[in-house]
């Protein structure tokens, strides 16, 4: 039931507002003649609604959450709180430095940490989401490019692995995008990158470990490869939570780099967002990152933070919001670092890639097929069901829909699209052995049921709120927004 | 060990199913030299009493009695009961509704969210939702060039009292795609566009015009003329808007004779803090014949394979994870809790709260700008009417007296000798719905202060 179908006439939540004023020195014809049409409900139908329809979502606070390349952790409370401090709430965006030591302090900090952890030179934290840390990062390459009067690199190569937003971002950015294909193992074919690069490329996009949940071994080969056609490397940080205190993407030879802090640094996902993707750079994309950054220095014997903006970064690609980006994300980043400490940040990457590897291993043990069951997952792994769709007619859509049955939401489907009937799962360094336990029972118990009874599996899931969803029908007869019949 | 569950046992058996002795032989196809060593730059953990006491202190340091400074981001009383609800674990720590029979609660609050804001902008359609409402410029004009068919220009015009820092994020992102904004001067009595000066672009092709509603001095300008002339020229209109602002001025989907075809905007103002600048909400919204051209999440109502009611991600061939380098955008994100944010505000305010807020924010505004005459030297930068903001000029430099005010607690303002030199004595000043007539008193007088010394 939506909300406009509990309003009635005349209702409304009037502690919330004094009445409304009559306006005197508006010209007519600025005015809105007719009401907007929001709903008439009380204050308590508003409560209950929307706590009601809270509970009809899985979330990492209720179910465990495997989807693989999306890291979801625990995101701490503690964190959530420390950002929801009044001072940093109530804090305008335009307010002068003075009056903003706090959270610049805070900002400031968190970009020697992100820096140190890179591998980097420098850092700025404005891109609102990785897409848009992705496309800072591109517009930075091009930037460099343009600034060397090289306009002949019209080519951005990525691999075949890759997730969508890559290929997307390179177009954004004004480019050509060639896919390189990846080898049985998982690995960059490098054959085929050594035939693709050339005096077009202005550079390649990587995510290492890669979406196919290995780690990419000839990584210093293909940054090689890449440089000494005059090419520039760009990392794809959705993964570095497998990483995190194990490997500095600076030291694999990175020119420049984006994080998700929704991902590796436990900031809550909020349905879809907000993100935040701070970009990281090596020397050579350093005059060119996006404003605004903070500065710091010494003012009456004492650290005083500053905006730094285009005035000492002429080069910059400039600001991408109107504002400095996600400010709230980035405080909860910065607590939850504070929290892990230089060793609980090294403990990320080890317990995330234990997780995976013994979750791999149990799978595999219960009778799944892995999709490259000679590598050492990282901090996840992909199970294939070809074997099992081709012999039961159960493919991964089913086993997905039917672990919603089971209390646990599904791996990340038919994702990397190079393997047939994919689940990618990363299950995380927060959950437990028990968790991960209980996830692989309900595989195996999934896979009886395909053998024993398959229609059970091809109708899941039956324990939601709805049955699957006519997505055709949705997209054929378009209703985007509710009338009143 | 924070946020790691793993007890010794746990290792032990975890070891032996994989097959190995230690953590350290998971790592072994990285190559060695590549692995990092001890993190120096990053400080010893703390606990969570540590940690709250710290981010308190600090965030003491920012704190000021009152705030006036507007410039894209307003303060409103945000209602208790939203963030209540929005911090509920079920919406925070979920994700993007992948598993719609799993996500049906967050689905709906999204068309719900959509179809109050399709109806605030009197526009067919909106979508999920972007980042904010600079980028969601970039967003729109990007669409506009895609969908406007009747046009082979890569050129926008903008108008040029649209937020500056909106002006500039929009071409930082569309230059890369060799689209071209010019910006259209405004009128140095009245901070307007003039319709007359469009004259020289008449008959030239071009793929979109942009116009704020209120403008970034807080004026009104000209909409339905502006309007139909973009639509006479064959371009595509624009329109960034204040939702909070909507309650009471004409929407733009009633602009002119046929309406706005974009319209985007910083949602802020509907219940989500200031913040320092983010997690805001951009809003995004446009006619149903062009949506297959808009970018971002879109939600349809559909049914299940028993008929019942329910909801979805549609139109997903426009996105990203399936068209790859053909995509729209390459957005991923929607703002999901702002949106959820947005969504209880419109829903526990009503067209009654919002008018009521808005109203009350004009007047205040008014209010204040009538004392702020009285004093010598202070007079209105332009002229007309304004909606809840205006150009104050000063017989000082704007730095001169927001720092003297500062010093007294109070923020008076947007210096706007910061975009652009020739108003470098001029202040951008907000009243909204927070601030009482005591509020005002102590602006004047702080204000009087700073400017007669």
């Amino acid at each position: 039931m939506l909300i406009y179908e509990r309003e009635s006439k005349g209702r409304s939540a009037r502690a919330q507002y004094q009445p409304e004023q009559e306006i005197t020195d508006l010209p007519a014809h600025c005015l809105r003649n007719e009401r907007a049409g929001l709903p008439e409900v009380s204050e308590l139908q508003v409560v209950r609604h929307y706590t009601n329809l809270s509970r009809k979502n899985f979330s990492i606070d209720g179910e465990f959450y495997p989807l693989g390349s999306c890291t979801m952790k625990y995101n701490p409370r503690g964190a959530h709180k420390a950002a929801s401090i009044p001072g940093f709430l109530n804090r305008h965006p335009l307010a002068p430095e003075r009056y903003s030591q706090g959270v610049l302090s805070c900002l400031y900090e968190l970009q020697e940490y992100l820096k140190d952890i890179t591998g980097m030179k420098a850092v700025s934290l404005t891109p609102m989401a990785g897409a848009q840390g992705e496309f800072a990062g591109v517009a930075m390459i091009r930037a460099y490019h343009n600034a060397n009067n090289d306009f002949e690199r019209t080519e951005i190569l990525i691999p075949s692995a890759a997730h969508g937003t890559n290929p997307a971002t390179g177009v954004m950015c004004g480019y050509k995008v060639r896919e390189v294909d990846v080898t049985k193992d998982g690995d960059v074919d490098i054959d085929a990158l050594k035939a693709a690069v050339g005096p077009q490329t202005a550079g390649l996009m990587m995510t290492n470990p890669s979406t196919c949940g290995v780690f990419e071994r000839k990584v210093e080969e293909i940054a090689q490869i890449i440089h000494e056609a005059g090419g520039l490397l760009y990392y794809d940080g959705a993964n570095l939570n497998a990483i995190l205190g194990k490997v500095k993407p600076g030291d694999m030879g990175f020119d420049v780099l984006h994080m998700n802090l929704h991902k590796t640094f436990a900031t809550p996902h909020g349905g879809g967002g907000p993100g935040s993707g701070p970009v990281g750079v090596g020397p050579r994309l350093e005059p060119f990152i996006p404003t605004p950054v903070v500065g710091k220095r010494s003012q009456n014997d004492a650290d005083y933070y500053y905006w730094v903006d285009e005035k000492e970064i002429p080069g910059t690609i400039g600001n991408l919001s109107a504002f400095m980006g996600n400010a709230g994300i980035l405080l909860r980043a910065y607590a939850y670092a504070r929290l892990l400490g230089r060793e609980g940040m090294h403990r990320v990457g080890e317990y995330a890639t234990l997780n995976a590897n013994y979750m791999a291993r149990r799978l595999e043990q219960a009778g799944f097929q892995l999709a490259y069951s000679s590598r050492r997952a990282t901090h996840e792994f992909i199970v294939t069901l070809s074997r099992e769709a081709r012999e039961l007619g159960v493919n991964a859509m089913d086993f997905a829909k039917r672990l919603l049955d089971y209390g646990y939401h599904a791996p990340t489907t038919y994702f990397p699209l190079l393997i047939p009937e994919c689940l990618l799962i990363e299950p995380t360094e927060t959950e437990s052995r028990e968790e991960i336990d209980g996830f692989v029972d309900a595989m195996a118990m999934i896979l009886r049921e395909a053998k024993e009874c398959p229609e059970t599996v091809k109708g899941a899931p039956v324990t939601m709120p709805v049955k699957r969803l006519d997505d055709v029908k949705a997209a054929r007869n378009l209703d985007l927004a509710w009338r009143e019949s | 060990m924070p946020f790691v569950p793993h007890t010794l046992e746990d290792e032990r058996a975890m070891f032996e199913t994989i097959g190995v002795d230690s953590i350290e032989s998971l790592f072994d196809e990285i190559p060695k030299k590549l692995r990092a060593g001890v993190l120096q730059d990053v400080p010893e953990g703390i606990s969570e009493m540590e940690l709250l006491r710290l981010m308190n202190e600090r965030a003491r340091q920012d704190e000021v009695d009152l705030c006036f400074i507007g410039a894209g981001a307003y303060e409103h009383h945000v209602p208790a009961a939203i963030w209540d609800l929005v911090g509920r674990g079920e919406f925070l720590t979920a994700y993007t509704p992948y598993q719609a029979e799993a996500s049906q609660g967050l689905l709906q609050v999204i068309y719900e969210y959509q179809t109050m804001m399709s109806r605030l902008t009197a526009m067919e359609v909106s979508n999920a939702s972007v980042y904010e409402g600079a980028s969601a410029l970039a967003e729109a004009v990007l669409m506009a060039v895609r969908a406007n068919k009747k046009s082979k220009s890569r050129k926008v015009l903008c108008a040029g009292n649209v937020h500056p820092r909106y002006i500039s994020t929009c071409r930082n992102i569309v230059t890369n795609q060799d689209i071209a904004v010019e910006t259209v001067g405004w009128d140095d009595a009245t901070g307007l566009v003039p319709p007359e000066s469009f004259e020289t672009w008449t008959g030239e092709d071009i793929a979109a015009l942009v116009i704020s509603w209120p403008n970034f001095f807080g004026g009104l300008d000209e909409v339905d003329r502006l309007t139909d002339w973009a639509h006479e020229q064959g371009a595509l209109v624009i329109g960034v808007v204040n939702p909070m602002a909507l309650s009471l001025l004409t929407p733009p989907g009633e602009w002119g004779q046929t309406g706005a075809d974009i319209v985007v905007g910083e949602a802020q103002p509907l219940g989500i803090p200031l913040a320092s600048g983010g997690p805001y909400l951009g809003l995004m919204c446009c006619k149903q014949a062009i949506v297959r051209q808009m970018p971002g999440r879109i939600i349809g109502r559909t049914e299940d394979l028993d008929g019942k009611e329910g909801f979805a991600l549609t139109l997903q061939a426009r996105e990203q994870h399936i068209r790859r380098a053909k995509a729209t955008s390459n957005i991923c994100t929607n703002q999901g809790l702002l949106v959820t944010a947005a969504t209880i505000y419109m829903s526990l305010m009503g067209d009654a709260g919002m008018r009521a807020v808005a109203s009350q924010s004009h007047n205040g505004m008014t209010r204040l700008l009538k004392r702020l005459t009285d004093i010598d030297g202070v007079t209105l930068r332009f002229q007309g009417p304004v909606f809840h903001e205006a150009a104050i000029r000063l017989p000082l430099p704007a730095v001169e007296v927001l720092t003297q005010m500062a010093s007294e607690g109070i923020l008076g303002g947007f210096d706007l000798g910061e975009v652009d030199e020739s108003l470098s004595d001029c202040m951008l000043t907000n009243v909204t719905e927070t601030k009482t007539d005591e509020d005002l008193d102590k602006f004047v007088r702080s204000l009087r202060r700073a400017v007669e010394g």
